[in-house]
């Protein structure tokens, strides 16, 4: 699997970091930063409810393999 | 294209009351088994887009081509005269009303404050608090105990005060101002309370200007003054909406969600049994109550097509939060209390650019006084019967107005 983050639209909201704290964190102005652009299997069930559940759609599944 | 409902009610006037405290109205299911987005007529004028499905509704509030800016014509104004309204368009916009590059220019210099390991950093100072008001409420032997006053308003209070920086000595007067602001009291008491609260903020602003503290205003203007930006007006606008923002909607979704555990005691159970289960209970009590309903309201700027609707630009449109949360499509048996349903993808905190800034530190301030509260006060109960709590079926913010609990 394979996401992008999209900086630019991010709102920090932190639904991302609740959701999947092993991929997504924060940055200390809030914005979204990928721990890994290349999740494991084991995270890949919550990243893909962590880009459903983002309110400024800033998160992409690139490759869902 | 879906069928209109123009006439399905002769006049919508929101907030709709609550009929059952803990369920929708029973006109937004009535709207909503028709279709997901409906016209509805408005008692204030016109006519305007009812969305009551969740996706559709989702899809609304993250569409950029929809405007939040209340001043522009035929915004669908529902709980404003013309002298509200033409006060709201003399003041400087609230982050609320802004949109697209104005409104990320507003909002991103003040996420920082809210992510989410500054929160947990608050975590003990808010556990202290919570601890200190049950302190107080096992100390008394008067009974019963209003929860409100008790407990509900005084925790998000404080814990607002201390983050922005505001006098806690002064909580009686802001807490009955926004109370004022939000209720359906007159609209000369509504603009008397907004324009007194204004020149609060306004006076307290100006003094972090000169004595700054430890807080997030301060560190505001720092930042503002480091960019050579210094922007008055705007962080009365930024202060008058956290501050307003941060602690009634708290406070009503604390009675609330005690309201609601202790009518489900089997949920309740579950929740006393394992604290790991509480962030979960806190996601479905704020789907179940959606307190903040009626607040998400667009205008098209353009001709936008949703859920197979033609909505024309300079249309209204209302999103219900409500009962996008209640809609069974997305949450199954959506009347049923379950705090294992383990759904996080409700609207309780509105969806797009505009979610709540705040969602973390309201979810972790729940978090701790649920699992605070029924830990020290395991026999806490209702001083009175259900159907004697007294709802605040007509707020713009649903809550209740006095909660007596004994144990």
């Amino acid at each position: 699997m394979r996401i992008k983050a999209e900086t630019g639209l991010c709102v920090g909201s932190g639904q991302c970091v609740l959701t999947e704290p092993a991929v997504f964190d924060q940055d200390d102005d809030g914005i979204v930063a990928l721990l890994t652009d290349h999740p494991d299997d084991q995270s890949a069930a919550q990243v893909r409810h962590a880009v459903t559940l983002c309110p400024s759609r800033a998160l992409s599944i690139l490759r869902d393999a | 294209m879906t069928k209109n409902v123009a006439d399905e009610l002769a006049g919508l006037e929101l907030p709709v009351e609550r009929g059952c405290p803990f369920a929708p109205p029973a006109a937004y299911e009535r709207l909503r088994e028709q279709a997901p987005i409906n016209k509805v007529r408005l008692t204030s004028g016109g006519q305007a887009w009812w969305v009551s499905g969740h996706e559709e509704a989702r899809a609304v509030l993250a569409d950029g081509r929809f405007s939040s800016d209340k001043r522009k014509d035929g915004f669908p104004l529902f709980t404003l005269d013309a002298a509200t309204l033409q006060q709201l368009r003399s003041q400087p916009p609230l982050m609320l009303g802004m949109d697209g590059a104005e409104h990320s220019a507003a909002r991103r210099p003040v996420i920082g404050e809210f992510t989410v390991k500054r929160l947990a950093a608050l975590r003990p100072r808010i556990q202290d608090i919570v601890d200190h008001f049950i302190d107080d409420m096992l100390a008394t032997d008067r009974r019963p105990v209003d929860l409100v006053q008790a407990l509900s308003l005084p925790v998000p209070s404080l814990v607002i005060c201390e983050l922005l920086g505001v006098p806690y000595t002064d909580h009686d007067f802001f807490q009955s101002r926004t109370t004022m602001m939000v209720s359906r009291t007159s609209m000369d008491d509504r603009r008397r309370a907004f324009a007194e609260l204004r020149a609060y903020i306004d006076d307290l602003i100006t003094r972090k200007e000169s004595e700054p503290g430890d807080d997030l205003f301060s560190r505001q203007i720092a930042r503002q003054r480091q960019e050579g930006t210094l922007d008055h007006a705007g962080l009365v606008s930024l202060a008058f909406l956290l501050l307003t923002a941060g602690h009634e909607t708290t406070a009503n979704m604390i009675s609330l969600g005690v309201v609601g555990l202790l009518s489900h005691p089997e949920q309740l159970t579950v929740v006393k049994a394992d604290p790991g289960r509480t962030p979960m209970a806190v996601e479905e009590l704020l789907r179940y109550f959606t307190i903040a309903d009626g607040v998400t309201s667009r205008l098209a700027t353009e001709d936008v097509e949703i859920g197979g609707v033609s909505i024309k630009a300079g249309e209204g449109v209302i999103v219900s939060m409500l009962s996008a949360n209640w809609d069974p499509a997305a949450f199954k048996d959506p009347a049923d209390l379950d705090v294992e349903r383990g759904a996080r993808h409700h609207l309780a905190f509105g969806f797009g650019p505009h979610q709540c800034l705040g969602q973390n530190l309201a979810r972790m301030e729940l978090q701790i006084v649920f699992d605070t509260l029924f830990r020290r006060i395991p026999s806490l109960r209702l001083a009175v019967p259900m159907e004697e709590v007294p709802f605040k079926a007509d707020a713009v913010i649903y809550g209740v107005h006095e909660l007596p609990v004994t144990w």
